[in-house]
């Protein structure tokens, strides 16, 4: 399941990203690179589970919807810091002027 | 078990050429040979991102599942030899697997890249037509 919440955040992230392209002064570029890299990763590691033990190709349980719920968390608190760290709009800045 | 070392590994590696790369261009000033570099630590940057956001997201499934605890030797599997190696197994095949799609991956969005931007450029160094 975590996987398809992230593919989904993936697909979202990467959507808007086109829509306010070419500006990208909130940095959705990186949000949505971080989501398509973990994508890429458990696809990997979901293909050759599947290929080695069998099974059911994805994880449907609370458990892992909640780790994906806290993935998709995880990844947008890393954006927002890297937001308020490179401060675009230079609110920061303004605020510690003050 | 601790297949994001191998993609974390690469991401600290392509961290620290993109960096080198971006003080070349820094000390080069403007130019044509800028331009390509620039080129190159923005096509870079791409790959780090994938790997180091793809990297964060991976540890934390790997907290949930209590395989990365906060004391050391840090994972789990490295408590018996046995899951030792069965994590050395997992991490020559999957982490493995996993940064050579990532790496694959971004080499197919750099080709597509230098195939658009050449198109671009094409399109600009052709003469204005028309009545």
């Amino acid at each position: 399941m975590f996987l398809i919440l992230t593919a989904l955040a993936a697909i979202i992230a990467t959507v808007i990203w086109y829509v306010k392209s070419p500006d990208d002064k909130y940095k959705l570029g990186v949000l949505s690179l971080m989501f398509w890299g973990a994508t890429i990763m458990w696809l990997v590691d979901h293909i050759m589970a599947f290929a080695s033990e069998g099974g059911a190709f994805f994880e449907i349980s609370t458990d892992a919807t909640m780790l994906g719920v806290a993935v998709v968390v995880l990844a947008l608190m890393a954006w927002v810091i890297t937001l308020v760290i490179s401060d675009p709009k230079g609110v920061l800045k303004k605020v510690l002027k003050r | 078990m601790a297949c994001f070392l191998v993609p974390t590994g690469e991401a600290v590696i392509t961290t620290v050429v993109q960096k080198i790369i971006e003080k070349r261009e820094k000390k080069a000033g403007s130019g044509k040979a800028v331009e390509i570099t620039y080129k190159w630590s923005q096509r870079l940057g791409w790959l780090n991102k994938m790997l180091w956001g793809g990297s964060l997201l991976l540890a934390l499934e790997h907290v949930w599942h209590g395989e990365i605890t906060a004391s050391p030797p840090f994972l789990t599997a490295m408590q018996n030899p046995q899951d030792t190696a069965t994590m050395l197994h997992e991490i020559a095949t999957v982490g493995v697997a996993m940064a050579v799609t990532i790496t694959a991956i971004w080499g197919i969005m750099v080709l597509v890249a230098e195939v658009k931007s050449k198109a671009a450029s094409k399109v600009k160094a052709q003469p204005a037509g028309g009545a």
